[in-house]
């Protein structure tokens, strides 16, 4: 009775609205990395807005060492049939056929990510041509802007990944932050020189110092550990946070992922945070790092 | 002492570019007009809170975020936005938001529920163990169009709403495949529903406050306005 238009409608896929818009409707969540089904299952459980398909947490990628690539298809396969919500998977910076192939798959978002190891040291992958959504890491604005022109849909900052470590997420953040608010209180005709110093195209900049934001979502990557370093991220403006080693590397995983998840949300409330981290007892984080040679780094690979 | 809660965050559309609130679109200027001016939750465990907040306001509402059982006090109408309905329920069911929204519902508070909101409000889900809040007689079906690449944008034909086609964006979003007595069809999407109204209540499986066209918001005003009269009259 209701059946009033049964001519099939018009659907245009793949837009703009459509690829940033997925990651709108994941802020202020944890995206979480799995390595299986079993791990998938226990993200999503533990309220995880998307899981992270990957072959091994960062933390194991430092420790085995040697050429980290796509997950196994099989794997992703397996993660995507496992959970209802999202399902995100990690690609070689520069390797668009992994990328091919993970949106062959029905991956919902594609991470074209530092921590595998990169397949092309100049060029990332030209994001435009997709249907499928990107999400890249940045350690600056003129990074986030280059990857936002070719094509990604979202921003995470990029912090040291399997470390345990806040500290370079948060010099991260702060970073991009501080800088968009130094573009936005510049005089017009500055901003030309400044999209020169940071390398991004000019009309990224001068959008951002009139909308005083990123054009697209921005969370916060690379070595939050606890509900307080997930709160602290959100705190200096994230819209969301990724969460890799953190939650598995964890003595704990279901209560860990759990007490980020409710941190995430209730950020600014310190009673909550308390209460959160006090049913979490005396379980254990991640072990952390605190130095690492230059040449351990993943945040500086391709930028 | 000034709760950092309190502070501006840094990229928050409620905040202007220099850190200080920016001066509220729409707000009415007597105080006559500032009584009927209708407060609207808008449910912020997680999803586009933001950009629901912002839409309201643009109608000349005044918008709050809901965290907690005491943030629903006193409201005209709540919002159920977008995101994912299953971190939705860990976040209600930990706070007692769950029980907390269903009571402001019986007591006649008015709801308007886009994506994932339409899935909270549903009494059947298709693809989950289980309904959430249950204020609706409607079947929600989950990933209706498929995963993420079937996500798309159309042009929908709006029963009753002026102003020609309305711009909606889909995102893995989920379809109505029943709806029962005291709710009628808005719109449709190959002959499935996607939008559909009841006496206070308005629920749709697509994003209307991401595209910058604020009728369905404004449709919602005028629905908990007019909710709040009948209640200030009696």
């Amino acid at each position: 009775m209701y059946l009033l238009h049964m001519t099939p409608t018009d659907k245009e896929t793949g837009t703009p609205e459509v690829k940033r818009g997925l990651a709108q409707m994941l802020k202020g969540g944890v995206i979480m990395d799995v390595v299986d089904a079993d791990q998938a299952r226990i993200a999503e459980e533990a309220g995880a807005v998307a899981v992270m398909a990957l072959e091994r947490v960062p933390a194991d990628i430092r420790a085995a060492g040697g050429v980290a690539r796509m997950a196994p298809v099989v794997k992703i396969r397996a993660i995507l049939d496992a959970v209802s919500i999202p399902v995100m998977a990690k690609c070689r910076i520069g390797h668009f056929v992994e990328a091919r192939i993970e949106e062959a798959l029905g991956v919902d978002y594609i991470d074209e990510s530092e921590v595998l190891t990169p397949a092309d040291e100049t060029h990332h992958i030209d994001k435009r041509a997709f249907t499928v959504p990107f999400v890249c890491g940045a350690r600056d604005l003129g990074e986030a802007l280059r990857r936002i022109a070719e094509g990604a849909s979202m921003i995470r900052t990029k912090g040291e990944p399997g470390t345990g470590n806040i500290v370079e997420a948060v010099r991260h953040l702060r970073r991009v932050m501080g800088q968009i608010r130094e573009l936005t209180s510049m005089e017009p005709d500055e901003r030309f020189v400044y999209a020169k110093e940071i390398g991004a195209p000019v009309d990224l900049v001068v959008e951002v110092a009139g909308t005083g934001r990123l054009p697209v979502v921005n969370f916060a990557a690379g070595g939050i550990a606890t509900p307080a370093d997930a709160a602290l991220m959100m705190q200096l403006g994230a819209d969301g946070v990724f969460v890799g080693s953190g939650i598995f590397k964890s003595a704990d995983p279901e209560a860990y992922g759990r007490a980020i998840v409710l941190a995430t949300t209730h950020y600014d409330d310190p009673d909550i945070l308390a209460r959160i981290s006090e049913e979490l007892g005396a379980e254990a984080a991640m072990e952390g790092l605190e130095r690492l040679e230059e040449h351990e780094l993943m945040q500086t690979r391709s930028t | 002492m000034t709760r950092i809660a309190d502070l501006p965050k840094p990229g928050d559309p409620a905040v202007r570019r220099n850190g200080r609130p920016r001066d509220e679109t729409g707000s009415p200027t007597t105080p006559a007009e500032e009584a009927v001016r209708p407060t609207i939750g808008v449910l912020a465990v997680q999803g586009d809170v933001a950009e629901h907040a912002a839409a309201l306001e643009r109608t000349g509402a005044r918008a709050r975020w809901v965290k907690r059982p005491e943030d629903l006090e006193g409201l005209d109408g709540l919002v159920l936005p977008g995101g994912e309905s299953t971190t939705f329920r860990t976040l209600l069911d930990w706070e007692r938001l769950l029980e907390a929204i269903r009571g402001r519902w019986e007591e006649g508070m008015p709801i308007f529920g886009t994506c994932a909101g339409a899935i909270l409000a549903a009494d059947e889900v298709i693809g989950a163990p289980a309904p959430h809040l249950s204020l609706l007689p409607m079947t929600v079906r989950r990933n209706a169009y498929g995963r993420q690449v079937d996500s798309f944008v159309t042009q929908l034909e709006v029963d009753g709403l002026d102003g020609g086609p309305l711009k909606a964006v889909f995102i893995r979003a989920p379809a109505i495949e029943r709806i029962g007595r005291g709710m009628s069809p808005l719109a449709t999407v190959d002959g499935e529903i996607v939008l559909a109204e009841a006496d206070r209540a308005l629920v749709a499986t697509f994003h209307p406050e991401l595209v910058g066209d604020d009728r369905l918001h404004r449709r919602f005003v005028e629905i908990a306005s007019g909710t709040k009269a009948d209640a200030t009259r009696t």
